[in-house]
């Protein structure tokens, strides 16, 4: 089936499918059912399932999410959904202890089926404690798995494959992306975890981003291209795993990378990826690594101050520009 | 409760191979066979014997770091525990969890948990979903007082309460988190009092006697099975060694150490079953070599099992498939 549809109704559309399709999954979280969820991905779906199967939880991040991983130890598929990144720290030790452990701490007895879902990124002037990229943190831990859509495709896709997934799925949604729109195909199978997309192909450098900020270097991409620069723009999808395959052999073609990521550039994602690329494909390239990330503050609120922080496409094609002025 | 000779002979059983357990924990962790952390249970064996009494294999159990007792008193095997604090591969976690971290899937035991108050939030989601399938069984949480000053324990009664789930709170009150005494951390010393804020149904029992534990258990559980939301127990106990194997005790008086052993579980079952007669028919000396057996046959299987090979170090880390 084929539709053009926003990010949020593919987010709905794709939770309720997998209600409707297995008993075991069930949605929780603050604001879920009655207000139909913060970002109103959830809208509606109290009516179709109950405060049963759409639960509204008190302010207890760590008890909520503690609960989905006991819930998913005892062979329900839920999915908890907390506000923001920001928030999914009053979690994190839920998700650190035990849903990331307790299959390695068993010898293998006991594994948490569970998908968390939160939103992720700033762009809404909502200043220091609402606006993080938290998704590179959590990338860190063994046990997890850190899926990232940008697309309407993958809003749609990445709920279906992360609770297929026998392991606890972290998706981080950027609230930016709800209202925009985009194709759907449902016909066929989705690209699994942990594989990267490309976008756009091309031969002089690769831009590598997730999330909100592959519209950014598409955008970029497309401006460059009036230059005579040649962007290739891939979706990694999946911070944990990365692809590394894919990223290594669009190195090999074009010999030089930018990597767009939200998070600061210390100890991130980011520098991950760099490092693999130093590990793995250092003599194919042509130019030092460059990156475009979050200035290292914390989110300030003033409009001008939070865009000059976050990756922008202008910041890209600067970054670009510099980057094939070296020989 | 009817105390008959078979249920004294378990439950006697149950706590003298508790402490002989404990006890030759100590001397393996001295002669550097079991390494890391080691909680000891000595004395406080009367809750878990009694708690476990209660309940059927159907029920699922979460604990603490101090979970031998526990784990024992479930029915895992002694063997499997000890080879698990070898680091051994026939242990119950495939020695990836130790002495802290004891799994079995066969007795629904989900484990010792080492961040204080952190299973709470499980039992809420296994309680949960279990009143979801609409099965009739019961979550116990097993917690320790120190529990009681984390947010975790606060966000869990209040779930528990509110989503009227079964699940069966045990606060074992051994007066000490860590080396910091009850009235040094908590407004309200009376656990019971606080929980029953959270208008759960609350009991404080004496824990040294395993027949009240027991007792107020069977009630709670009965009482859960009816569909009445979760039940709260605060056993009154006491660890007679130190919180770990690190720990000097620089923050207890002796003398508080002597009196709480005149209250030891196993003397005070002996006194009560003294008062029915039943004492008399003990055969303690049976059961002191049965145990004696059975933790020498316990040694010597982790002394004989196998390290997992290196080639299997990044195995759990991501499952194939579901498991639990």
């Amino acid at each position: 089936m084929n539709e053009h549809i926003s990010y949020r109704e593919a987010v709905k559309e794709s939770i309720k499918k997998s209600m409707q399709d297995d008993e075991r999954v069930f949605m929780m979280g603050e604001d879920v059912g009655r207000y139909g969820g913060c970002f109103a991905v959830s809208m509606g779906l109290q009516e179709v399932f109950g405060p049963e199967r759409i639960i509204d939880t008190p302010l207890s991040e760590s008890a909520f999410t503690g609960a989905g991983i006991g819930a998913a130890l005892n062979g329900m598929r839920p999915i908890v959904e907390i506000m923001t990144a920001n928030f999914s720290l009053l979690a994190l030790d839920q998700i650190m202890n035990n849903a990331a452990t307790l299959l390695h701490m068993s010898g293998g007895q006991f594994n948490v089926p569970l998908v968390i879902r939160m939103a992720t990124g700033g762009g809404k002037q909502l200043a220091a404690q609402h606006s993080h990229s938290f998704e590179g943190w959590f990338a860190h831990i063994p046990g997890l798995k850190i899926l990232t859509p940008a697309t309407v495709q993958d809003a749609y896709d990445m709920v279906t494959l992360a609770l297929a997934d026998p392991n606890p799925v972290l998706i981080f949604e950027n609230p930016l992306l709800y209202n925009t729109k985009g194709p759907l195909n449902t016909s066929t199978s989705p690209l699994p975890i942990g594989k990267a997309l490309v976008h756009r192909s091309g031969k002089d450098l690769s831009i590598l981003s997730y999330g909100i900020n592959l519209s950014k270097a598409l955008e970029a991409a497309e401006a460059l291209e009036t230059e005579g620069i040649d962007a290739e723009v891939i979706d990694l999808r999946s911070l944990r795993p990365l692809d590394d395959e894919a990223i290594i052999q669009s190195i090999k073609k074009t010999h030089r990378v930018i990597i767009v990521d939200e998070g600061w550039k210390s100890g991130s994602i980011s520098a991950e990826i760099m490092a693999r690329i130093n590990e793995q494909a250092f003599f194919d390239l042509d130019a030092p690594m460059q990156r475009v990330c979050t200035t290292e503050v914390p989110l300030p609120y003033a409009k001008h101050l939070e865009d000059a922080a976050i990756p922008q496409p202008e910041k890209i094609i600067e970054m670009a520009r510099k980057l094939m002025e070296e020989i | 409760m009817t105390m008959d000779l078979t249920l004294a002979n378990k439950f006697y059983t149950q706590m003298l191979l508790i402490r002989r357990f404990e006890e030759k924990s100590v001397e393996l962790y001295s002669n550097e066979k079991i390494r890391g952390f080691l909680h000891l249970y000595n004395g406080e064996e009367a809750v878990a014997v009694g708690v476990m009494h209660a309940l059927s294999l159907d029920d699922a159990v979460l604990a603490t770091y101090r979970e031998h007792g526990q784990a024992l008193a479930r029915g895992i095997p002694a063997k499997n525990i000890m080879a698990e604090m070898y680091g051994k591969v026939e242990g119950c976690s495939r020695g990836r969890g130790g002495s802290m971290h004891l799994f079995d899937a066969q007795t629904r035991f989900y484990g010792g948990n080492a961040i204080v108050a952190g299973a709470l939030p499980l039992a809420v989601g296994m309680a949960l979903s279990d009143k979801m399938m609409n099965k009739n069984r019961v979550t116990v949480c097993f917690f320790g007082d120190g529990a009681v000053a984390e947010g975790e324990f606060h966000e869990s009664l209040n779930l528990a309460v509110l989503w009227e789930l079964p699940i069966l709170f045990v606060c074992e009150n051994n007066r000490y988190a860590m080396g910091t005494a009850l009235e040094f951390t908590q407004s309200e010393t009376d656990i019971s009092k606080k929980a029953a804020a959270y208008r759960l149904s609350s009991h404080q029992v004496d824990g040294m006697d395993v027949i009240k534990v027991a007792e107020a258990a069977e009630q709670a559980v009965s009482q859960i099975h009816a569909g009445k939301g979760p039940v709260f127990l605060e056993c009154l106990t006491y660890r007679f060694r130190a919180h770990s194997m690190f720990d000097a005790e620089l923050y207890r008086e002796k003398e508080e150490v002597q009196q709480w052993k005149e209250k030891d579980p196993l003397r005070v079952f002996e006194d009560r079953l003294e008062e029915t007669g039943l004492w008399s028919k003990i055969k303690v000396k049976e059961i002191e070599d049965k145990i004696s057996d059975l933790i020498s046959e316990a040694v010597e299987f982790a002394e004989n099992g196998t390290y997992e090979p290196l080639s299997d170090l990044e195995k759990f880390v991501y499952s194939p498939e579901v498991t639990s």
